[in-house]
């Protein structure tokens, strides 16, 4: 009997959702078979058998939320062995109101009984302590989860612990933490409301980082925003001319392609925006990567293209489709979603005419696309019609400054109204 | 109890042992006639001859690999290196031979050998002899590697040294040759038998709020920080190393189990330095006694710099490690002014 637990997929992964169980209670398993898929904060990857054997219990529901290293499931060389229940530390949220069982606790093995209180996990980060801190917390029977620290980035120190242990603020660790504490989804009742007859929609895992990420952008990124709208008859010619060319191939490059090449084009002529502003320091990139933005059913992702000034305009155009695609089936790597320096966002295909995109940290800037359409303006002292596209640029002033960003813009509006100059 | 120099404690305990013991010679650059370029080897050659007081050519590989045969044959001899610098010339001598006879040959003969050596900054000597490269001995199975810091350690170590029948380096240091501190009254007795365990560290003051771990000189430089702190009430407990192999892990681990916080001041680099094993032991042996990370205050990772005001900048100083100290603390939550 082997119990299995949610592994770590990403490095910024803190807890997974049991997006699909492949094998069902009772399936035999081979060593390698896709026993589960897992979503993560950045993807839905496919989780393997490490050995044979036969599933013989899924501790957890399918859409299901729980912290690395919880059992998910057991694997038994029998399809009849039962797990015993003293072996899964923590119940999941339904079961979280259970008695706790008293022989249990006797039975659990010391390094179990080490382990921080799993309610602690699954309410939020485990707490920053010093060891000793931990270690005289469970000498004084203190819950450490319930003190507040004073060292740096809120560590809690000895000094705290005694404190709590004076003024006995900190309730005792009853040890049975499932119990005391509320389970997440009792937590998410303020969510019901009957004056306006709301309910809480369970959201995925992306929807929780696009929430976290663009909530952390624009409260710490200070945005400016420069406009500027392009000719797009050449921009037109061109496209045309190239798929012409390549009709042969089956590749088409769209609009976006092409503005997505220029904005690489741009930024080898404009370093200065490929760059990023982390923890006080200017860092320079010297790889161009451009992310696009992609709206899927779970959300907004961002695939990455790598070294984008390097690749040709068809490799760019497949690459996207094939990384879209991707994005839809949930099936991104985390390394496609990452690495990035510079992002697009276009929005044209909805008629949009123009909009204010939120940067994607850690990049400097991000381009937003509206749709093209004919307009009339002057040409050479005539009015005439013309198609043109609404650019705006989101920049990250402590990167960049306005003048910075205003040539980028300039030198990007001007690529591709002589489009011969993407590829050039 | 009588008050000497380190220097004057080397000297007269070499001599005793040279008395006990017609087996003892020493070798080396200018320890003769000169009477050695520190003085440790005053009056010798006057008193043994030029048999057991050995002149000897720039020569270190030669010359350590003599010493290396002749404490092979059943000499004890005692070697000078004007400084541990210069040791990297005689390093296949003291790694590849003094260190791997014994256990390469079966036991047939042990290597009774001590290469005493001053290391240490801060006289302005420039980059290639202002080097702490104790760290390559310490790292040896096979040899000892002692570090007195006071003159009756050094005293007691030299005699435990020169007695013990494997290669010791024997480090002494520029900065403390005219340090003064008490020593027994019969420590320059042939006879006396004050010899100090090998492989001891020692608490050397007691404290309660942090431990404060350093060898050689830094060891004294601890002291000092330690004092300075007490007029601000910071209670600071210092651990001397004294040997650096073998080390002794459990005095300082059990201090730090008493204070919960440690700082280490070294004279060499931070980088793969001699603190890096002791915060790595310290982490093995009392973890969950600690209550701040463990901090090492080092030289700067430069060649040392010949100009004074760099040099002094480039070395740990009691204001730099007093700094360290206070931010521990603070961290932790205690007072400090």
């Amino acid at each position: 009997m082997s119990e299995i637990h949610m592994p770590r997929l990403s490095d910024t992964m803190e807890e997974g959702v049991i997006s699909t169980w492949v094998k069902k209670v009772g399936d035999k398993v081979a060593s390698g078979d896709v026993l589960v898929e897992i979503e993560t904060d950045k993807a839905v990857m496919e989780f393997e058998a490490y050995e044979d054997g036969f599933l013989v219990k899924q501790n957890v529901s399918e859409g299901d939320t729980v912290p690395i290293g919880e059992v998910i499931g057991f694997i038994a060389d029998s399809p009849d062995a039962v797990p015993e229940e003293t072996a899964a530390p923590a119940a999941p949220a339904s079961e979280a109101a259970e008695e706790p069982k008293e022989e249990a606790k006797e039975e659990a093995k010391p390094e179990q009984a080490a382990e921080p209180a799993p309610a602690a996990e699954s309410t939020g980060e485990r707490p920053r302590t010093s060891p000793l801190a931990r270690r005289l917390a469970k000498e004084y029977g203190l819950d450490i989860t319930k003190i507040q620290g004073s060292g740096p980035k809120g560590r809690i120190v000895r000094a705290d612990i005694e404190a709590a242990a004076k003024d006995g603020s900190a309730a005792q660790d009853s040890q049975a933490p499932a119990a005391s504490t509320p389970a997440p989804a009792a937590q998410a009742a303020p969510a019901q409301d009957d004056v306006r007859g709301s309910e809480e929609v369970k959201t995925s895992n992306v929807r929780k980082v696009i929430a976290r990420r663009l909530t952390e952008s624009k409260q710490t990124v200070p945005h400016f925003y420069l406009r500027r709208t392009i000719d797009a008859e050449a921009l037109k010619a061109f496209r045309g001319q190239i798929n012409q060319q390549l009709s042969s191939t089956g590749v088409k490059v769209s609009f976006n392609d092409l503005i997505v090449k220029a904005c690489a084009t741009a930024l080898k002529l404009h370093p200065e925006v490929n760059t990023s502003w982390i923890n006080d320091t200017l860092v320079q990139h010297h790889r161009v990567n451009v992310g696009v933005a992609v709206a899927v059913d779970a959300g907004l992702v961002v695939p990455v293209l790598h070294d984008t000034d390097k690749a040709t305009l068809s490799e760019i155009s497949t690459r996207t489709r094939e990384l879209a695609g991707k994005a839809r089936d949930n099936k991104l790597k985390p390394q496609e979603m990452s690495g990035g320096t510079f992002s697009v966002s276009n929005l044209g295909m909805f008629g949009i005419d123009s909009f204010s995109a939120v940067i994607n940290p850690p990049e400097a800037a991000i381009l937003a696309v509206g749709a093209m359409r004919p307009e009339a303006v002057v040409v050479d002292g005539e009015v005439a019609v013309r198609n043109r596209i609404a650019l705006e640029l989101s920049v990250d002033h402590r990167a960049v400054d306005g003048a910075v960003g205003a040539a980028y813009l300039k030198e990007l509006a001007e690529i591709l109204e002589e489009p011969m100059r993407i590829i050039l | 109890m009588s008050v000497i120099t380190y220097r004057q404690a080397l000297r007269d305990t070499l001599r005793a042992e040279m008395v006990r013991d017609e087996n003892v010679l020493v070798i080396g650059e200018e320890i003769g006639v000169f009477e050695g370029s520190y003085k440790i080897t005053e009056g010798l050659l006057k008193e043994f001859g030029p048999r057991r007081v050995k002149d000897t050519p720039i020569a270190e590989e030669g010359f350590v690999g003599a010493a290396v045969g002749a404490a092979m044959l059943g000499l004890r001899p005692v070697v000078e290196l004007m400084t541990i610098n210069f040791s990297l010339i005689a390093i296949d001598q003291i790694i590849n031979h003094a260190a791997k006879i014994y256990g390469m040959f079966g036991g047939q003969t042990s290597v009774p050998l001590v290469i005493r050596t001053p290391g240490g900054g801060g006289q302005q000597l420039g980059a290639t002899h202002s080097q702490n490269i104790e760290l390559f001995y310490s790292f040896i199975p096979g040899l000892k590697v002692m570090a007195p810091s006071t003159p009756a350690e050094a005293s007691s170590m030299l005699r435990a040294a020169i007695r013990d029948d494997d290669p010791v380096l024997f480090l002494e240091n520029l900065g403390l040759y005219n340090s003064k501190g008490e020593v027994p009254e019969d420590y320059a007795e042939p006879k006396n038998d004050n010899i100090a365990t090998i492989g001891r560290a020692a608490v050397t003051r007691e404290g309660s709020d942090i431990t404060l771990i350093g060898y050689s000189r830094m060891a004294t430089v601890a002291t000092q920080v330690a004092e300075k702190l007490a007029e601000e009430d910071i209670s600071v407990e210092v651990v001397d190393l004294r040997s650096l192999r073998p080390l002794d892990r459990q005095t300082f681990v059990d201090s730090v189990k008493k204070t919960g916080a440690a700082v280490i001041c070294e004279d060499d680099w931070l980088t793969y330095g001699i603190g890096a094993e002791i915060a790595a032991s310290i982490q093995e042996g009392a973890f969950d006694y600690l209550d701040a990370p463990v901090r090492r205050v080092a030289m700067a990772e430069v060649p040392m710099p010949y100009a004074k005001p760099l040099e002094t900048a480039a070395l740990p100083s009691v204001e730099s490690i007093s700094t360290a100290i206070k931010e521990t603390l603070s961290a932790v939550g205690k007072r400090v002014g």
